[in-house]
């Protein structure tokens, strides 16, 4: 088929391709996003009021908290139907990458626990890290240039 | 006979004398249930691997319509089958629990008629009495290959097609009574350029159009001689696609005769967004619900189009495009005693 035909299909099929929600899914995904984190708050003032937390140890606690919960639902295959509805609402707190560790974890079981939890446990959370420490790097290496300079405090 | 570039005439009119279907517990609560013929009320089909429980359904489907055809065996001379898993382990395996020849054939989703037609092609030529034809897919062991972990959150885009848990099967015979296999036409590599893996209907549209056309063109036969036009599995999006497409070749088609297995297979309450694929989708709703309406009398001539789409994980990751096949069979009412 020439190049003009495979145009003109790629026009019709984007033309009559059902669209995506964007802004319901973007509503949804902070509302659900934001509620999460009221979860989270709540945890972290439950920790300092009732055990010996303070504002800056009460994080490491909270943050257990709402991993394990999140493994829970993944496991219990809630997780996923949650996730449809808030997208990246339940994608971009610690719950979504417990969710991806998990979820690759369970689904590679029946491989064994070192080729196949082990192995494939990072599969979708290593590029979330490895990006994440490049970044990380990078920020540090231009906090500390302009601190040399003078510039940052 | 060989008809045209892409198509063969069946003289000797292949039977499909007996078909055997499985399905998962999903598939169960459609609309489609009473149709197949064994249901399973969990995924893991008592096995200890979703890949188990997928070559299940195809050792389930085939035994399924062994039986019901009252054969064994010992009558059965060749198997064609396949999966969409890698090296098609789960027919493979399953195929080690049969004595028989084996010959492993690979479509993706047109599979299912891409092993009819070639069963009816060596049963028409006198290579053989009996042979089984079959295909399976399970939503788990699948979309763990193409996709993400099955309980990994993303969101799925309303395009995305669901990979149904189903196995099919029939048995092509010389002689027996059952539905005809008139006709095939065998598809050719079709690539429009798309690349998203979450709307294959789209992408398979424009082959089962060429499949269709060359069938037209072949055979020198009309849709509208058709009581029905089967696609399996453009879904809701690759459907009105096709139609369109159609319009834009002249060729005349009526869109109520213009049906896909994809949708048929679940409700809309189901909420599997555009629609079913995978092999055992359009193999579970052809053999088991297709058939039993075309042998009540409720039509007479259907053309099932099979379509599937040629990539692969790796293919998606380094942006190639996503070639797409379809391959078609005319199953006619009728019958022959031996």
């Amino acid at each position: 088929m020439s190049q003009n035909n495979k145009t003109h299909y790629q026009q019709l099929s984007s033309q009559m391709e059902p669209k995506r929600p964007l802004l319901i899914n973007c509503f949804n995904a902070f509302w659900i996003g934001g509620l999460i984190c009221v979860v989270g708050q709540c945890l972290q003032w439950f920790f300092i009021h009732y055990f010996d937390f303070n504002e800056q140890t009460a994080g490491d606690p909270t943050v257990a908290v709402l991993i394990i919960l999140a493994i829970l639902l993944t496991g219990l295959g809630v997780y996923d139907k949650f996730a449809q509805f808030a997208g990246a609402g339940t994608a971009v707190p610690v719950t979504g990458f417990a969710n991806a560790m998990s979820s690759a974890a369970i689904e590679h079981r029946t491989e064994g626990f070192v080729l196949g939890v082990g192995g494939n446990m990072f599969k979708l959370a290593g590029s979330v890290i490895v990006y994440g420490t490049v970044a990380a790097f990078v920020i540090a290496l231009i906090r500390t240039l302009l601190a040399q300079g003078g510039i940052a405090p | 006979m060989k008809l045209g570039k892409q198509s063969w005439r069946f003289e000797n009119s292949p039977v499909i004398s007996s078909a055997g279907t499985s399905a998962g517990p999903f598939e169960a609560q459609g609309p489609l249930a009473t149709d197949f013929d064994v249901l399973y009320d969990e995924l893991w089909l008592g096995e200890t691997s979703f890949e188990k429980a997928q070559q299940m359904l195809f050792e389930t489907a085939c035994n399924q319509a062994m039986e019901k055809g009252q054969l064994t065996e010992e009558d059965i001379d060749f198997i064609l089958a396949g999966d969409l898993s890698n090296q098609m382990t789960s027919t493979n395996f399953g195929c080690r629990s049969f004595t028989l020849p084996y010959i492993g054939v690979f479509g993706a989703c047109s599979t299912s008629m891409e092993a009819l037609a070639l069963g009816a092609f060596l049963v028409n030529g006198g290579g053989a009495q009996h042979v089984l034809a079959g295909t399976t897919s399970h939503n788990a062991a699948v979309e763990k290959i193409f996709r993400y972990p099955t309980e990994y959150g993303s969101q799925k885009p309303p395009t995305a097609q669901w990979t149904a848990t189903a196995g099919g099967a029939a048995i092509v015979s010389a002689q027996g009574n059952g539905p005809l296999i008139t006709h095939a036409t065998i598809g050719r590599v079709i690539d429009e350029g798309l690349t998203d893996p979450f709307n294959m209907g789209a992408a398979m549209a424009p082959a089962a159009v060429d499949t269709l056309k060359a069938h037209v063109n072949d055979t020198g036969s009309d849709l509208t001689q058709y009581d029905l036009v089967v696609t399996g599995d453009l879904g809701r999006v690759g459907r009105p696609l096709a139609l369109e497409l159609l319009k834009e070749e002249g060729i005349d088609i009526q869109p109520q005769q213009f049906v896909d297995t994809g949708i048929l297979m679940y409700s809309e309450q189901q909420n599997v967004r555009a629609g079913g694929s995978g092999c055992g989708c359009a193999a579970a709703v052809t053999f088991g619900h297709l058939l039993k309406r075309l042998e009540n009398g409720e039509w007479n001539r259907i053309f099932v189009i099979a379509t599937g789409a040629l990539l692969s994980p790796i293919s998606y990751q380094q942006h190639e495009t996503i070639p797409c096949i379809a391959h078609g069979v005319v199953i006619e009412r009728g019958g022959k005693q031996s």
